[in-house]
């Protein structure tokens, strides 16, 4: 295990020690203590390494993610996982907004809640919240899962695109162009396997599914009063 | 009365309102029948202030002019000084603006690197990513940072030579963007991560900022990904150039790119280009002033764009008090966009050379923004490279031969106290005399 205090060390030595690590790295356990919300903790890391943050993080922890764990031991500010790409994040407490957000790949947990637009233009990522997420939450999401085993804020799903949201209590409004969506066979794998890597034991068919409509994919004047 | 008695009666002229023109009529006609506003590229066509309205005085008793084919002018640039390890160095003043691939076709992107490149100075991506043909052909490049983050990845920050977080442009200040179906092919649909053929809309704002503090942050993360090498921008449009500029200053721009409402290249609505933002003559000397006022310029370098044509534009920026230009329009020109030679088909498309605009319908005659195998055939990038590098060389010996002729060894010593300008107008914008006298509209002291 190695240990990197950030109060004493910055920001600057600790993520280029991280990113620093190649694929076939021997140190594949890091530690982060005194994080005290730092901003952009543990960023562009792209090796198969094990990062915990004892602590809670300020905005953009583990933004651009590749193929690292990282684990928070608190709550994460804004934009946490923002943009990732491959990898795991986990994050123990809430999650503040834009959790996910244009996020293309690997998985993020939040053990708690997350705020507003969490999952906003994801493009590709797993994301599951074992709380409530806040209003515009996968606003214009391109593809990937949205999991909620609590509710979901206003206007879930506005514009969304191709991905798939899961929710298993209820949901406030729901946004532009996002409807109910039958459950198939297949929908209730992919559930059960994001819930079984997230380590959250509810039942997928207590979930209901919601997508797009895709009434607005391409322009017509008809639908400009759904704006 | 006779029928020729009343013949000989003076008949009022018919007179077209001045208000109600022909072309105003016709567009009210095509919403009628349509029910959906003009999209349109091309920026601004009404006639705004520009610097056709600025003169250089040249040299005189007081200054002296170097000798054009025998004194030095140096043209060369550094931008990112600030804070990036990695300054970026260029040969010339005049950078290539952020066009998408996507909107622009592969090949068109390879020239704009090609050209470029040629005259040692970079290019920009666009909403849609980094492709191999323009990092391959692109000594310098810089990438965007769009709210649609279409195609964004570290690697790609990693392999680019600077980063430019585009808050606003200036055909659109406060617009996203669409691009429409028919140029979604399978290559552009995958690097968007989208399905075929829909329309692709881009965010008018960033997903995970709002406001300067959050920039700010988000400034340190793409910092740190990229272990503070790469220079950091920001694009604005030309809204509030003072305030713009001096948020982005604190917020942590190495560069600033301030783009005026010329600036063509984007689609949007026909209204929202001709009514929103400003020229970009208004924009520059309000840039300058919050640099100056934070005691930065120079050390955050300003790049301005929209409309830049020819070197006395690239020169009167310059005095203005940019450090560089970037062209995007005009790039496209010189690849062969607008060209005489497909007049027929762009009659056929119920249009003229030099008015063509809707190159976000993917129908280029020129094969330059479509995504169409057959169009992009007739496009030719190498060709394309060597046209793109020739104007740029032209522009660069236009603006020494101006700045020599004004007693200047640098474009960078290129000064406001060179010009006048020819409308009170032009001179209120700019802040130089108007011709003829020493007073410009709002000068302190009268």
């Amino acid at each position: 295990m190695q240990t990197i205090n950030l109060e004493a060390d910055g920001l600057r030595s600790m993520n280029a020690a991280l990113q620093g690590q190649s694929t076939d790295t021997n140190q594949t356990s890091w530690e982060i203590v005194n994080p005290k919300g730092s901003h952009a903790i543990a960023v562009g890391l792209d090796a198969p390494i094990e990062v915990t943050v004892k602590g809670s993080t300020g905005y953009y922890c583990a933004g651009m993610n590749k193929q690292a764990t990282v684990h928070i031991n608190g709550s994460a500010g804004p934009g946490v996982a923002e943009n990732m790409m491959s990898g795991t994040v986990i994050v123990d407490g809430d999650a503040s907004q834009y959790a996910g957000a244009t996020g293309r790949g690997g998985l993020l947990v939040i053990k708690g809640n997350a705020s507003s637009r969490c999952g906003i233009s994801m493009k590709g990522i797993d994301i599951v919240v074992h709380g409530n997420i806040g209003h515009m939450s996968a606003f214009m999401a391109q593809s990937g899962n949205l999991v909620v085993c609590g509710d979901a804020g206003d206007a879930l799903g506005d514009s969304i695109y191709e991905a798939r949201l899961f929710v298993r209590g209820s949901v406030k409004s729901l946004g532009a162009d996002c409807i109910e969506k039958e459950m198939r066979p297949e929908h209730i794998e992919i559930l059960r396997d994001l819930l079984e890597k997230a380590g959250c034991d509810a039942k997928p068919e207590e979930f209901k599914r919601y997508g797009s409509a895709r009434q607005l994919y391409n322009f017509k004047i008809d639908n400009a009063g759904a704006y | 009365m006779k029928d020729g008695k009343l013949a000989a009666i003076p008949r009022t002229t018919p007179v077209q309102s001045a208000t109600f023109t022909n072309s105003v009529n016709a567009e009210i006609r095509r919403a009628a029948a349509t029910g959906i506003y003009d999209i349109r590229g091309g920026g601004a066509k009404r006639r705004v202030p520009h610097f056709e309205d600025l003169l250089f005085l040249g040299a005189s008793i007081s200054r002296y002019p170097l000798e054009g084919y025998r004194e030095r002018c140096d043209t060369r640039v550094t931008l990112g000084t600030r804070f990036a390890k990695k300054p970026i160095e260029l040969d010339i003043p005049v950078t290539i603006a952020g066009m998408s691939f996507g909107a622009l076709s592969g090949p068109a992107k390879e020239a704009l690197g090609r050209g470029a490149s040629m005259a040692g100075t970079s290019t920009t991506t666009g909403d849609g990513g980094m492709t191999e043909e323009e990092r391959g052909h692109s000594t310098k490049l810089v990438y965007q940072y769009l709210p649609s983050r279409y195609g964004m990845n570290p690697d790609d920050l990693r392999r680019c030579d600077a980063i430019e977080v585009v808050v606003g442009q200036g055909a659109k200040p406060g617009g996203g963007g669409m691009l429409l179906g028919q140029k979604i092919s399978d290559r552009v649909a995958e690097m968007r991560n989208l399905p075929k053929g829909i329309d692709q809309r881009s965010a008018c704002r960033h997903p995970d900022w709002t406001g300067p503090d959050d920039l700010e942050i988000k400034i340190l993360e793409l910092r740190e990904i990229t272990a503070w090498e790469k220079p950091i921008y920001i694009k604005i449009g030309g809204a509030r150039p003072y305030f713009d500029t001096t948020l982005a200053v604190k917020a942590g721009a190495d560069v600033v790119v301030l783009d005026g409402m010329q600036g063509g290249t984007a689609a949007t609505q026909d209204v929202f280009i001709e009514h929103v933002g400003q020229p970009i003559l208004a924009c520059i000397r309000e840039a300058v002033r919050a640099l100056q006022d934070l005691g930065m310029h120079r050390e955050v370098q300003l790049i301005v764009s929209g409309g830049i044509r020819n070197g006395a534009d690239v020169a009167k920026a310059m005095a203005l008090g940019a450090d560089a230009v970037a062209i995007g329009t005009a790039a496209l020109i010189a690849l062969g966009d607008n060209d005489p030679k497909w007049e027929s088909e762009y009659q056929k498309l119920g249009t003229t050379t030099g008015a063509y605009d809707d190159w976000h319908e993917g129908q280029d005659p020129a094969g330059i923004t479509t995504q169409d195998p057959e169009l992009m055939a007739r496009f030719d990038p190498i060709e394309g490279g060597r046209r793109l590098n020739n104007y740029l060389k032209v522009m660069t010996l236009e603006a020494q031969t101006i700045a020599r002729a004004c007693g200047h060894n640098h474009l960078h010593n290129l000064e406001p106290e060179d010009l006048v300008a020819l409308t009170m107008e032009a001179a209120a914008m700019a802040k130089v005399p108007l011709a003829g006298t020493d007073w410009y509209p709002g000068k302190p002291g009268f």
